[in-house]
């Protein structure tokens, strides 16, 4: 789960991170009251989920009001890559002396927290890996250990950063560190760290993903989040603990496991066809999931045609075969279904869907068969007509 | 011969009185795994349908000896509960326990690697282990597949069915089925598993079954352009995933530019294996490559 800039800082400031004060705001009139409240200069910054916010207009300076309720504005309301700007944070600006990079992430592969300081920042860090990766330090922790204050100032030393500020990023990097221990975070990112003319070392901006598996622990990060810029559908699928994620094509993907799933989603592309979404009905689903399912890939007006394609292991392919007889009566779909139905009673299943005699439903015995199918259904070409399943 | 479970497995498994974890436990049974108890801590004394259930994993130790556990509980406790079974000396413990938080992963997998070196973890938000004719340890669905010479090794379960379902329909039959599980700490990696099926004589050929982010198979193609003498055949998943979401698997996605399915199957074709285009394909070459017709794509 992703976090806006402000809602990154408030983490940072519950854990001692020093950054600016700030509001987050959501009109122009708030935006001015805020500005008043931090003292100008102030920076109105666009609250979007997205890289590249200030080459495209979403960060401004503001000397005065005049400035700022034009800055706030404008950037109110824009579209930056999709994402509409709907929310402000609006901080005093910072003189700045140098700007650091700073991060903390899950190193997958080593199968430990990985701490990356670069004297570098403020520009784009995997280009800086690139190109000078000797000016990008890579330090991975002991799990089990923690950060400590001298592993931090060393870190900070082999980075380069000025003598006089070694204890105030190695502070921050402790900081950091807790930020993406206690908040079960996979990555926790400061670009920049600046450090001021006054030598405080604080974090201008933030980059924050929290995991989603350990949110039952955070009660107060649940509200978290770009609410209003995510999918709708995404969002109802989540409330209904559906794995759904939405794609730009036409051709709705309904099927169990998250491997098979993508693989569908793969072999429906190698077919010339373009999937509409993910979705995982997950290990076994029942009548109502499956029906709860289609409502959810239905509910994407853009959707031609929709294939199931299911391998029962612990589903079972009667209950999904039930689970789409009910889905047809209820929601009455108009555009055409292809079935492919394997595994764990897939006899009764098919048995189920052939009796139910569904309209618009197209059976097919493998995988591969069924993709073809529903490519050439969605682009409204003939299927040879056959019973279901 | 097959790697990890078979007649020897004496499986006892935690999360035994749930509803879950006790239907599962009773087909791991019913297809002759040699299950020797349970715990639930507060149920101890109680049976499930004649498997005994223990308060913690030192009485099960010191009842019924097990050297295999399988994980079953909630989330929130799977983490102690994979540390306890392995205090007690299991050495290979199967967690298919999935949502577990990925800071809990790091915990148990570092823990284990520091103070209990000789357990193994497989898993979690893994299917588990199934060698067929012998043992079956946790979720897949043994009728899919044969006993034969294939090893497989996979992120995801339904494509393991789907494959080794393809494999069995042509003929062929599997040595054992690895499910390392789609989270992004496994405690098992693709690696590990290729070392245990080289090193195991039934095995003539290893299935990968790959799929989006980390890099487990950028690191499995270098291990087997070094180490692995026999050949493997792979599948990546997720050639069309956008990237930045999370495919179903916690493990499952895009960060930036690493971690893309067309990187990894570049890896790996370029040590030499062979990476099929859609599962039935890389089924049909695992097949051909044992000598058995080809049945394309």
């Amino acid at each position: 789960m992703d976090l806006l800039e402000y809602q990154g800082k408030q983490l940072f400031a519950r854990h001692g991170l020093k950054v600016s004060q700030g509001k987050a705001v959501t009109t122009v009139d708030d935006a001015l009251l805020a500005a008043d409240e931090v003292g100008y200069p102030i920076v109105v910054k666009a609250q979007v989920l997205i890289g590249g916010r200030g080459k495209a207009g979403g960060v401004k300076l503001a000397n005065n009001e005049a400035e700022a309720r034009e800055h706030a504005g404008n950037i109110l309301g824009m579209d930056i890559k999709g994402h509409i700007v709907r929310t402000l944070w609006i901080e005093h600006a910072s003189d700045i002396a140098s700007e650091y990079y700073a991060s903390v992430l899950l190193d997958r592969s080593a199968k430990q927290p990985l701490v990356m300081f670069s004297t570098e920042g403020g520009v784009d860090i995997e280009e800086v890996a690139e190109k000078t990766p000797e000016k990008l330090i890579r330090h991975h922790v002991d799990a089990l250990a923690g950060l400590s204050s001298e592993e931090a100032a060393q870190i900070a030393r082999e980075g380069g950063a000025d003598d006089d500020v070694i204890d105030g990023v190695a502070d921050a990097l402790v900081a950091l560190y807790e930020v993406w221990l206690q908040e079960d975070a996979t990555l926790a990112e400061i670009n920049p760290l600046i450090v001021t003319p006054e030598r405080e070392v604080k974090a201008l901006d933030s980059k924050v993903s929290l995991d989603g598996n350990a949110l039952y622990r955070h009660e107060e990060n649940q509200g978290l989040s770009d609410k209003e810029n995510e999918d709708p559908l995404e969002r109802r699928a989540k409330e209904e603990g559906v794995q759904f994620v939405k794609l730009d094509g036409d051709i709705g993907i309904l099927g169990n496991g998250a491997g098979l799933v993508m693989s569908t989603l793969d072999v429906v592309s190698q077919a010339g066809g373009s999937p509409a979404n993910f979705l995982d009905a997950g290990g076994g689903s029942n009548a109502e999931t499956i029906k709860q399912a289609v409502d959810l890939i239905l509910a994407n007006e853009k959707v031609k045609a929709v294939l199931v394609n299911i391998f029962a292991g612990i589903t079972r392919c009667d209950l999904v075969a039930e689970g789409l007889v009910a889905a047809f009566a209820e929601i009455k779909p108009t555009v055409p279904f292809v079935v492919r139905l394997d595994g764990t009673n897939d006899v009764e299943g098919r048995r189920i869907l052939q009796e139910a005699n569904l309209p618009n439903v197209y059976a097919a015995a493998t995988m591969n068969e069924a993709a073809e199918k529903v490519v050439a259904l969605a682009a409204g070409k003939d299927v040879p007509a056959e019973a279901a399943a | 011969m097959s790697v990890l479970v078979d007649e020897t497995t004496r499986l006892c498994v935690a999360g035994i009185t749930g509803r879950e974890g006790s239907f599962h436990t009773l087909n791991n049974r019913n297809y002759g795994t040699n299950v020797v108890g349970g715990v639930t801590p507060g149920k101890g004394g109680q049976d499930v349908e004649g498997i005994p259930v223990f308060n913690s994993w030192a009485e099960a130790a010191a009842e019924v000896q097990p050297n295999t556990a399988m994980i079953f509980v909630p989330p929130r406790f799977a983490a102690d509960a994979i540390l306890e079974a392995a205090a007690a000396g299991v050495e290979l413990i199967v967690a298919i326990t999935e949502g577990i938080p990925a800071h809990d992963e790091l915990r148990a997998y570092n823990t284990l690697k520091r103070d209990h070196p000789n357990a193994r973890l497989v898993g979690p938000n893994c299917p588990g282990i199934l060698s067929p004719g012998k043992a079956n340890v946790g979720i897949i669905p043994a009728s899919f597949f044969e006993r034969g010479n294939i090893g497989v090794v996979s992120r995801s379960g339904t494509l393991t069915y789907q494959i080794g379902n393809e494999i069995a329909r042509a003929g062929f039959g599997c040595s054992s089925i690895v499910g390392i599980g789609g989270d992004p700490v496994p405690g098992s990696s693709f690696v590990d598993i290729l070392e245990l099926f080289e090193a195991d004589e039934e095995t003539e050929l290893i299935v990968l079954s790959g799929e989006i982010g980390g890099s487990a198979e950028e690191e499995a193609a270098e291990h087997i352009a070094e180490h692995i003498s026999k050949p493997v055949v792979a599948y990546i998943a997720g050639f069309t995933a956008p990237p930045g979401k999370q495919m179903g698997h916690a493990g499952a996605i895009v960060s930036g530019s690493s971690g893309t399915a067309a990187a990894k199957a570049q890896a790996l074709e370029a040590k030499g294996v062979r990476v099929g285009r859609t599962p039935t394909e890389a089924a049909a070459i695992a097949v051909e490559v044992l000598g058995g017709a080809s049945v394309g794509a």
